[in-house]
């Protein structure tokens, strides 16, 4: 009842100062309207990140040659030719945790079928690596075992290849193809998978089988890359450890001496895009969250001057009964309240920025119910904490000199 | 025998000032009794201001006794300061005081928002009957700047009422106003008394003292002077008295 009476005659306060409330308001607004953007694209791209790589295949494990060149720039894994044959051999014997492993060996060159020629990249795999990378076929079939031993020239394609090689629509499985020269008969065409977070197109490939790639396209004996796939996804990181010790056995490397050599799991991947984004996120969310912190001055000010343009009002209502409570609550009730309704506002404008970023800019966004929750609650507090000093003066003003002041 | 309201004894009020004391009241005793009309005068500095102030409950006595309603109001804090102010006292002054942008009506009813026994219709009510005793049934929408300043005035003395207070504290209540209103707002005063409403007038104009039944002087912090006015005069027949305005 009191508190319902406190509540309405802040609420008169407002009322008969529109303007200035809003302009107010504007600080706490703008505020939280960027706190909930921002998040919302900070979000947005970490799930765009992560629904990309669980496409690609969570349970996938990379081992590459090289030390660990995510940080300050190092030399490229692929350079390094300490990774074998024999190592992967080993790791497909030893890694109980793995359920499918594959070399993998890959080169650049032109795809050329009759006049039309496409510059591409050609991966040397074995038939697990469809497992692995979680690629169905759109038609024909992959190649077998039997065709990796005898190194035959046959070949998959994606669907970026198939649309620049047989432009006039033309079934491609059966048709023969060069890569870099050497033709290749074209045994079937990869489910069309689009592009990745990073941009990079997924269908402009050409598999064939390592051994093939290894001795006929590229004349070398190393590996460029094995990939493999743990049991499941909650095994991935025993499996790297796995992997660790077999690769640093197979490499005699003493306990201290440091890993040539990189295993990550795709969380791991994912947790280092995602670490980048993270950091933009905090970024930005400090940014917003200043502008909030400037929005609580602004109400701490014209809370203050309120408070002093009131006084006589103040000493009026003491007069007639009101306790220091009373006025406390009061200023701070309009306090909450400015904050508040520019609260709201800051989060309907959010929302709207976040879907205009969506529409317009094409940047994937995200709204977590977090961030609106967080971002309501910081503006009731900052209500509160901004609106208590100018609240708390009102209140101790001693009545008989309130009811004098001019 | 009528039930005292006020009740002074040997009160005194010192201030600080830096090192000096300033007495502004030295002592001074007297009681109100329910029903009565007293003007307090003295001219500034005879410590009047002061004496309304510990009247008022704004204000607490450095010793002595002050009563109000058999209330001891020594001893009481700031918030128990209020609440008397807020059930026993019904306070009107020279400038006013009303919200601005504040329709009458809400005006009269602001000292019973402060009191939690007061449900919303009843305090509605309570201030439509209180505007509708000095005279403005017909006003109570209108905001302070649309209403005259004998018309403003009327809607404080409705603010002091609303409360039903044991007494009426009037600080120099017809100090802004012109003769004729002032005299309107005194035949107001009277009629209010005339049903059994204590009031206690502070001014220092001697002709206002006249339409009351007892003047009490102060000077120097000391009441020199405590008498009963046994002729008083009307407010309505001096206003009837004045010249006809021509416009």
């Amino acid at each position: 009842m009191r508190l319902l009476n406190l509540i309405k005659i802040a609420f008169k306060a407002i009322v008969l100062n529109k303007m200035r409330t809003l302009l107010t308001m504007l600080g706490i607004i703008i505020g939280v309207a960027s706190v909930i953007a921002m998040l919302a694209i900070g979000e947005g791209s970490k799930e765009s990140i992560r629904t990309t790589i669980s496409a690609m295949g969570s349970n996938m494990i990379t081992i590459q040659p090289g030390a660990d060149n995510r940080g300050p720039a190092r030399g490229s894994g692929g350079d390094v030719q300490t990774l074998t044959l024999k190592n992967y051999e080993a790791i497909k014997e030893k890694a109980t945790l793995l359920s499918y492993v594959t070399p993998v060996v890959n080169g650049g060159g032109q795809v050329i079928n009759g006049s039309n020629n496409w510059p591409s990249t050609l991966y040397g795999v074995n038939p697990d690596y469809l497992k692995i990378k979680v690629v169905d076929l759109q038609s024909g079939s992959m190649f077998t075992d039997a065709e990796v031993q005898s190194a035959s020239k046959v070949a998959l394609i994606g669907q970026t290849v198939v649309d620049n090689i047989f432009p006039d629509g033309q079934d491609p499985v059966g048709q023969m193809i060069r890569f870099n020269n050497i033709p290749f008969k074209v045994i079937g065409v990869l489910e069309e998978k689009g592009e990745n977070t990073f941009g990079q197109d997924q269908d402009d490939v050409v598999i064939a089988p390592y051994t093939t790639v290894q001795k006929r396209i590229l004349a070398i004996d190393y590996l460029n890359q094995v990939m493999a796939s743990a049991i499941s996804e909650d095994d991935a990181p025993a499996a790297v450890t796995q992997v660790t010790e077999i690769l640093r056995s197979q490499h005699k490397l003493t306990e201290y001496e440091d890993d040539d050599f990189t295993v990550r799991s795709m969380e791991e991947l994912i947790s280092t895009f995602s670490s980048t984004s993270e950091m933009l996120t905090i970024l930005l969310v400090a940014v917003a969250s200043i502008s909030l912190l400037i929005g609580g001055i602004g109400i701490m000010n014209i809370m203050y001057v309120s408070v002093k343009e009131r006084t006589k009002e103040i000493g009026l209502r003491m007069a007639v009964g009101a306790k220091g409570a009373d006025i406390l609550m009061q200023f701070l009730i309009e306090a909450i309240l400015i904050s508040i309704t520019g609260g709201l506002l800051g989060v309907m404008l959010g929302l709207g920025a976040t879907v205009f970023i969506e529409k317009f800019l094409n940047w994937p966004t995200s709204v977590a119910l977090y961030s609106i929750v967080i971002s309501f609650a910081v503006c009731a507090v900052t209500g509160i904490f901004f609106g208590w000093y100018p609240a708390k003066k009102a209140a101790a003003l001693d009545p008989i000199t309130a009811l004098r002041y001019e | 025998m009528s039930k005292e309201i006020i009740k002074i004894e040997d009160l005194k009020r010192e201030f600080t000032m830096g090192t000096e004391t300033v007495h502004a009241l030295r002592g001074i005793s007297f009681s109100i009794k329910e029903g009565e009309f007293v003007t307090i005068m003295g001219s500034s500095g005879s410590g009047k201001s002061t004496l309304l102030n510990i009247l008022g409950c704004l204000d607490q006595p450095t010793a002595g006794i002050y009563e109000i309603d058999n209330v001891c109001v020594k001893e009481l804090s700031r918030n128990e300061l209020a609440t008397i102010r807020n059930e026993k006292i019904g306070f009107i002054f020279q400038s006013y005081n009303l919200l601005a942008r504040t329709s009458a009506l809400e005006n009269v009813e602001l000292p019973l928002l402060y009191n939690s026994k007061v449900s919303t219709g009843e305090r509605r009510e309570r201030a439509i009957k209180a505007l509708e005793m000095v005279g403005l049934g017909d006003r109570m929408d209108h905001t302070p700047s649309q209403l005259s300043g004998g018309q403003q005035q009327r809607v404080a003395i409705a603010r002091s009422l609303v409360n039903n207070p044991v007494m009426i504290l009037a600080d120099e209540a017809t100090g802004n106003l012109d003769t004729r209103t002032s005299y309107e707002i005194m035949s107001l005063f009277q009629d209010l008394n005339k049903k059994g409403i204590t009031i206690t007038f502070v001014t220092h104009e001697p002709d206002i003292a006249t339409f009351s039944n007892r003047t009490i002087v102060l000077k120097d912090g000391n009441i020199i002077q405590d008498y009963k006015n046994h002729k008083v005069q009307s407010a309505a027949d001096e206003l009837a008295k004045l010249p006809k305005e021509d416009h």
